[in-house]
């Protein structure tokens, strides 16, 4: 038991000093992640091969692709929400500033607490109210927090999700009765006030009317100051609007894995991408 | 801005914990049902390895059968009250369901929902009560001669007709009352998921409400329905004080329903006996258990065979 | 089907002449005289039940061959299955009525204050009152509530967020399915032979009645459990993953809250279901006159057990009996209808606004 404690307290001092001197944090840029010769799979089916790609730190990568060619798949194993479903695992390393996440003894749980996730509907919690559902991050976790530090979360974060004048008087109502593009900030608001490294969106802006994708979009393009982000997109469109870089998956056919065909500078793939099914998939002609 | 917040992993540790706590109740459950089972027959052997000459309960009459010939009327009387029960209660049941899913208002319809369901919280004692002060008396009175002038030729209703009420009939209406809630519970529940588009598909085509009932409704939850009746059954098997209220018992296995001659059923034959046994007595009485569980065992059996495990009871 | 849909359909076209709505209810009267004309005439009258019978049929015999009439045969057809659908609705609220309204009335004969502070200590025939039946109803149903809730939730916790598709948690399933069709005197015998091989024979006490009313409750809780779990949308969960919640905190702290409602409302389902149980604490628990605290010696009382003696045992003049069994009944269905609407006031309180 305590061999086991002893080696989280190691891996949790390793993930945490690796770069997180406040200098550090507060101007050097991190590395970002890197993805190497990643497989994922579903039991004994291989989901997505062979993924290497860079995440750039402190910019927006678009994932996009046809339904089913595993960009979501790709996404989620990124702070290892993949292996949640069962028989879900990958083979492979992804680093996070120099440390593999799915290296030995490397606890999931932390991974995720550096790396948030929004969902492709809002998920708010429907127990708590909308500040409560801000500090969730740390209230889940039994994290003491005084009153006017959490009031301060509240207010930074969800300042920081472009929803604070929206919803400032009424903080202790449900999160749930907030329209559906409230509630997405909502739960980016969440996503980071346990301030991650990374951002990861699926398909952020799915279930939304255009306005309330209008606002997330832009409030993207103001955290990718402060996180690195990546988004899964549907709509190309806005992989071009948003992203700095863009990685095209594509799946040969059912049952076949899904692959990176290329990944580039986001105005490169729409404009002039290396590969004949990039072109035609960003020109429409499939997907 | 990405200071990073150092806490301590105490997750996995609390994890394992949970984890391994809720399994080892789930294997807890296991355990009990074991236990049940080992004690029950532990108990059940002597009773067929004694000398069957010894084996009865109560009565002089009932002295020296053997297990077999002791448990086969009791079987038989459970058996057919419940059948009787199930005949009654599933066609009214159905009626109920129906009513409630497609001709009810929809207030009404929840209303009456809630009622039923209501009534299947309502203790089987008072069932009983009801059955031996209230239906008893009113049956006799109102039902039992005339079917006994009417229809005396047919062997159910033949024999000398009982003035208590205390028939196998009286017990078989009272055990379909019991089962009504459960049986169009879950027809109720069938039938309301219907897909509306097959409704809409019948009533486009110029249906009406029987026929689209006929058409979409009854085909999609004939199956939920036979199982709902299982289920009733094997409810009405495991009844026991209604009818040992009100059954008048003797060691016999009859067809008739309106005389005071009438099969006990192996519930009530425990709730009667039990009070007042010792020895072998209650090992044979727990024996009869046995058979009562096994009986209940495969008719519940049927019964998620039949819904493919989706519906509960 | 098609064809005969569409060559009938005229039937109900514009010219037909719907019947006016006091038509049925006048038929529905107009078979009941008959029926009551009937039986006079032939049985010497007064069956209630024969003129039923006979006016049940007539009522549908009429109303077809009228709105065929006027109507056509398909809207006769389904004229008639509407007044079957709404006689068997009546047929079975008939006894449900009956059974409550004899509760209450034959139970208020003795709901007064002796009946609440006395027991049947040294009653043989008028008084008497069912406090030891109160106390040991409240005791036997506690302790196996307090037996049957953890580990129905656990259970049911394993089911949904642990064991899932697994080899295990597929035999729990079906064992719990086993269990559900325990008829309640088979687990009052378990329980009386459990206890017997410690306490030799005549062993009864209110722990054993608890036992084999928790052996009742287990499966009942679990099934709720997870059926409620069941309904928590997984995006919750995923929510909490994704922030760095770690699993049993996700469980605890978002499933559960979410779920509350329902939990407690199945808990409460459960408990109104076995507070009745009469069988199996007839069995386990017997019969005592007088208040047994105590539940690990002695037998115990409970209110169901009392009614049936009430009953079965009445004393002289046995109508006493008779009317404490009654009250016992009634204040069983007063306990079961307080839980029931308790459970649903907590559910609607408690449960989260965002979820439908």
């Amino acid at each position: 038991m305590s061999f086991e404690t002893a080696k989280m307290v190691d891996q949790e001092d390793k993930m945490t000093t690796t770069d997180t001197s406040p200098a550090e944090s507060a101007g050097t840029a991190p590395e970002g992640m890197r993805v190497h010769n990643l497989d994922i799979f579903y039991g004994n089916f291989l989901a997505v091969r062979n993924v290497s790609m860079d995440i750039e730190p402190r910019a927006i990568t678009a994932l996009i692709g046809p339904s089913g060619c595993g960009k979501s798949t790709f996404l989620r194993s990124l702070n290892r929400m993949h292996e949640e479903i069962q028989g879900a695992r990958v083979e492979g390393t992804v680093t996070l500033d120099g440390v593999d996440l799915y290296g030995p003894g490397v606890d999931p749980v932390v991974v995720r607490r550096q790396i948030g996730m929004v969902f492709q509907r809002p998920n708010p919690f429907p127990t708590m109210s909308i500040a409560e559902n801000v500090l969730a991050g740390m209230r889940l976790n039994s994290k003491k927090l005084s009153k006017s530090k959490a009031n301060e979360i509240v207010e930074s974060s969800l300042r920081g999700a472009n929803l604070w004048e929206e919803v400032k008087n009424r903080l202790d109502q449900p999160g749930s009765g907030l329209s559906g593009g409230q509630q997405q900030r909502l739960c980016i608001a969440r996503a980071i006030a346990v301030q991650p490294r990374v951002l990861l969106m699926d398909e952020p802006c799915s279930a939304l009317d255009p306005i309330s994708t209008m606002a997330i979009e832009s409030l993207m393009l103001e955290l990718k100051s402060s996180y690195t982000i990546v988004i899964v997109t549907h709509n190309m469109q806005q992989a071009a609007r948003v992203s700095d870089r863009t990685a095209f998956f594509n799946i040969d056919g059912t049952g076949q894995p899904g692959y990176v065909v290329e990944m580039d500078a986001t105005e490169k793939i729409f404009s002039n991408p290396t590969q004949q099914a990039t072109s035609d998939y960003v020109t429409g002609r499939f997907g | 801005m990405t200071s990073l917040v150092s806490s301590k992993p105490k997750g996995q540790f609390g994890d394992r914990i949970f984890r391994r706590v809720s399994t080892g109740v789930s294997l807890l459950v296991l355990v009990v049902l074991a236990a049940v089972a080992i004690f029950l027959i532990s108990r059940a052997l002597p009773a067929l390895t004694a000398d069957q000459a010894e084996i009865g309960v109560g009565g002089d009459d009932g002295e020296g059968e053997g297990f077999l010939s002791y448990v086969l009327p009791l079987l038989f009387g459970t058996v057919w009250a419940s059948v009787l029960a199930l005949l009654i209660a599933v066609p009214i049941a159905v009626g109920i369901a129906l009513f409630i899913t497609q001709y009810a208002h929809r207030k009404i319809s929840s209303l009456l929902g809630y009622a039923v369901d209501l009534l299947a919280a309502i203790p089987s004692v008072v069932y009983g009560l009801w059955g031996i002060f209230v239906l008893a008396p009113f049956l006799s009175k109102n039902l039992f001669p005339w079917l006994s002038d009417n229809l005396g030729f047919l062997p159910f209703f033949s024999g000398t007709t009982s003035t208590s009420g205390r028939t196998m009939m009286t017990a078989a209406v009272v055990l379909s009352v019991m089962i009504l809630p459960v049986v169009s519970a879950i027809s109720r529940e069938v039938f309301a998921q219907t897909p509306g588009l097959h409704k809409e598909a019948a009533l486009a085509l110029g249906a009406t409400r029987w026929e689209m009932i006929k058409m979409a409704v009854l085909p999609y939850g004939r199956s939920g329905v036979i199982a709902a009746s299982m289920l009733g059954l094997g409810r009405a098997l495991g009844e026991t004080m209604a009818v040992a209220l009100i059954l008048s018992p003797a060691d016999v296995i009859s067809f008739k329903l309106l005389t005071n001659q009438n099969p006990n059923t192996i519930a009530s034959n425990i709730a009667l006996q039990f009070p007042e046994s010792s020895g072998l007595e209650v090992n044979t009485l727990i024996a009869t258990g046995l058979v009562l569980f096994a009986a209940t065992f495969v008719v519940n059996a049927l019964a998620r065979r039949i819904a493919g495990g989706e519906v509960n009871d | 089907m098609t064809s005969e849909l569409a060559t009938t359909s005229l039937d109900l076209g514009l010219s037909s002449r719907p019947l006016s709505r006091t038509t049925i209810p006048a038929i529905a009267i107009l078979s009941l005289v008959l029926a009551q004309i009937v039986t006079r005439v032939f049985s010497g009258g007064g069956s209630v039940v024969a003129t039923l019978v006979i006016a049940g049929p007539t009522n549908l015999a009429i109303t077809y061959v009228v709105s065929r009439r006027r109507e056509g045969s398909r809207r006769a057809i389904d004229r008639m299955v509407t007044a079957v659908v709404y006689s068997l609705m009546t047929l079975a609220l008939a006894p449900l009525v009956s059974v409550v309204w004899t509760t209450v009335d034959r139970g208020l004969a003795r709901f007064d204050g002796e009946l609440f502070t006395s027991t049947m200590r040294s009653v043989v025939g008028d008084g008497g009152g069912v406090k030891h039946a109160i106390i040991g109803t409240v005791i036997i149903t506690g302790l196996a509530a307090a037996m049957a809730v953890p580990i129905g939730l656990f259970t049911g916790i394993y089911l949904v967020e642990y064991g899932k598709k697994s080899r295990l948690a597929r035999l729990v399933v079906s064992m719990v399915d086993v269990m559900t069709g325990i008829p309640s005197i088979v687990a009052g015998l378990f329980a009386y032979a459990l206890f017997s091989q410690f306490q030799g024979p005549g062993a009864r006490s209110g722990f054993a009645g608890s036992v084999a009313l928790a052996v009742l409750m287990t499966p009942i809780v679990v099934r709720s459990t997870q059926e409620m779990l069941r309904l928590v949308p997984n995006e919750l969960r995923e929510a909490s993953y994704a922030l760095g919640v770690s699993k049993w905190r996700t469980i605890v702290k978002v499933v559960l809250p979410t779920a509350v409602s329902g939990l407690l409302t199945g808990v409460s389902l459960a408990i109104a279901r076995v507070i009745g149980e009469t069988a199996p604490l007839l069995i386990a628990a017997g019969l005592a006159q007088d208040t047994n605290t105590n539940p690990f010696s002695g037998r115990m009382t409970s209110l169901p057990v009392m009614s049936y003696y009430g009953y079965a045992a009445p004393g002289f003049p046995p109508e006493a009996g008779y009317d404490r069994g009654w009250s016992a009944a009634l204040l069983l269905i007063i306990i079961v209808l307080v839980i029931f609407s308790v459970s649903r006031i907590l559910g609607r309180v408690l449960r989260p606004k965002g979820l439908r």
